[in-house]
C-alpha cells in the first residue's frame, strides 16, 4: 500500500528534527529578508493518500500562490512553498515596499519576489539537510502558479504518482509575528529518497 | 433532490439521475466523464498520470489507460450500457510554465493524449472538451442531461 509504511518511529523522528532544523535557518533567512520577525511551527509529518492532501491546505477550490522547486541529486525532492493569496501578496508587498489592493491581482514583479522568498527558504532549508547528510541537493529554478489549491498540488503529487499513491509531506507553517502572513511548506521526497536520506544519517528502522 | 459525490485526485465514482458528480482543483489531471444517455447513469474519473507503465501502484483510477475500463465496469454494475457511453473531459493544464523543457512539466498536456486516446479506443465518442491553458478547473457532471459545469478563477464558468 504506502511506500512510507515500512518507516519506524526513529526514522520519522530524525526526518523531523532534521526538519525542524531546516525550517529554523528558513524562517532565519525570512526574517533577514524581511526585516520582520517569522516564526514558524514544528513540522507535522504526515502520509496521505492523494485525495487527502488538498484538505492539508483547507481544500482543493482554495485560491492559492504556489512556488515549486524541483531538487535533483542522489535524493530527489520536490519543494512545495503555498501561501493563501492574501498572504503572498502582504509578503510580495513587503518585500517591494508597497501594498497591494483587496482586488489587486499580483503583477509580474510581485510574482517574482514570491519566487525569491520560496528560492530563499528552499535554500536555506537545504543547506541543513546537506550538512546532515553529506548529500547534495540541486534546487531548480523557482516556478509560480496562483489558482485553486487542487489545481498547484496535481502538478507536484504526479512526481510522486509514478511510485506510490501516498504522500509523505513535511508541513511547517511559517507565519509573521506581528502580522497575519501564513504559509505552508511541503517537502514531498521521491520513491526511494526517503531512505537515501536516512541511510545517510545512520537511522536504522 | 439531487446529490453531489466528490471525487478526490487518483479516484474514480459513478452516479445515477439525478445526481451530480464533482471535482474540485483540476491542474494537469484530468477529470473524464462519461454518461450513457438512456439509463442516465454517469461515471467522472480524477486521473494524474498518462500510463501504468509508468510505475506499480495499486490504484486503476490514477492512469488514464487502466481508469477508463475500471470506470465503464462500474457503470455496467449501475445498468449502463458500454456501446452507447459518450464523453465529455476537462483539465490537463500546465500549471507551472517556468521551465517548459522538463517531461513532467507538461504532464496536462500527455494526459490529454492519453485519455483521448484510450476513448478512441474503447469506441467512446468525445463529445466535448476543455483542456490545456496553465489554470486550475472546479467540474461538474449532471447525470440528469449529461451536462458537463466547468468552473475557473479568473475565466469565468460555463457548461459544454
Amino acid at each position: 500500500m504506502s511506500l512510507y509504511e515500512n518507516l519506524s518511529e526513529t526514522q520519522l523522528d530524525a526526518f523531523r528534527e532534521i526538519g525542524t532544523i531546516g525550517a529554523g535557518n528558513g524562517a532565519t533567512a525570512l526574517s533577514q529578508l524581511m526585516g520582520r520577525k517569522i516564526g514558524m511551527s514544528v513540522p507535522a509529518i504526515s502520509v496521505l493518500p492523494f485525495s487527502q492532501v488538498p484538505d492539508a491546505v483547507g481544500g482543493a477550490e482554495k485560491l492559492f500562490a504556489g512556488v515549486f522547486t524541483t531538487i535533483s541529486g542522489p535524493a530527489p525532492c520536490n519543494i512545495l512553498f503555498m501561501f493563501p493569496v492574501d498572504c503572498a501578496k502582504t509578503l510580495a508587498g513587503y518585500l517591494m515596499d508597497r501594498k497591494y489592493g483587496q482586488d489587486e491581482d499580483l503583477d509580474e514583479v510581485g510574482m517574482s519576489a514570491l519566487a525569491e522568498v520560496g528560492n530563499i527558504v528552499s535554500g536555506a532549508y537545504l543547506n541543513s539537510l546537506s550538512s546532515f547528510t553529506n548529500l547534495e541537493f540541486v534546487p531548480s529554478v523557482p516556478a509560480l502558479a496562483i489558482d485553486m489549491a487542487g489545481a498547484i498540488l496535481n502538478t507536484v503529487l504526479a512526481r510522486i504518482g509514478i511510485a506510490g499513491d501516498h504522500a509523505l509531506l513535511m508541513e511547517t507553517v511559517f507565519s509573521e509575528i506581528e502580522g497575519n502572513v501564513t504559509g505552508h511548506f511541503f517537502l514531498l521526497p521521491e520513491a526511494d529518497s526517503l531512505e537515501k536520506i536516512m541511510e545517510a544519517i545512520g537511522v536504522k528502522g | 433532490m439531487a446529490n453531489i459525490i466528490k471525487i478526490g485526485m487518483a479516484d474514480l465514482n459513478v452516479a445515477v439521475s439525478p445526481d451530480i458528480l464533482q471535482t474540485c482543483g483540476l491542474g494537469s489531471c484530468v477529470g473524464i466523464c462519461l454518461w450513457d444517455p438512456v439509463k442516465k447513469v454517469s461515471g467522472m474519473a480524477h486521473i494524474m498520470l498518462p500510463s501504468s507503465s509508468l510505475g506499480k501502484t495499486a490504484n486503476d483510477a490514477k492512469f488514464a489507460d487502466t481508469a477508463v475500463p475500471l470506470l465503464i465496469n462500474e457503470m455496467r454494475k449501475n445498468g449502463a450500457d458500454e456501446s452507447r457511453l459518450v464523453a465529455k473531459i476537462a483539465g490537463g493544464a500546465q500549471m507551472f510554465s517556468f521551465y517548459s523543457s522538463n517531461d513532467i512539466m507538461k504532464i496536462g498536456e500527455r494526459n490529454v493524449e492519453a485519455v483521448k486516446a484510450v476513448l478512441q479506443s474503447s469506441r467512446i465518442r468525445l463529445l466535448a472538451e476543455d483542456t490545456g491553458g496553465s489554470y486550475g478547473r472546479t467540474i461538474e457532471f449532471y447525470s440528469e442531461n449529461g451536462k458537463l459545469y466547468v468552473r475557473t478563477i479568473n475565466l469565468g464558468e460555463k457548461f459544454i
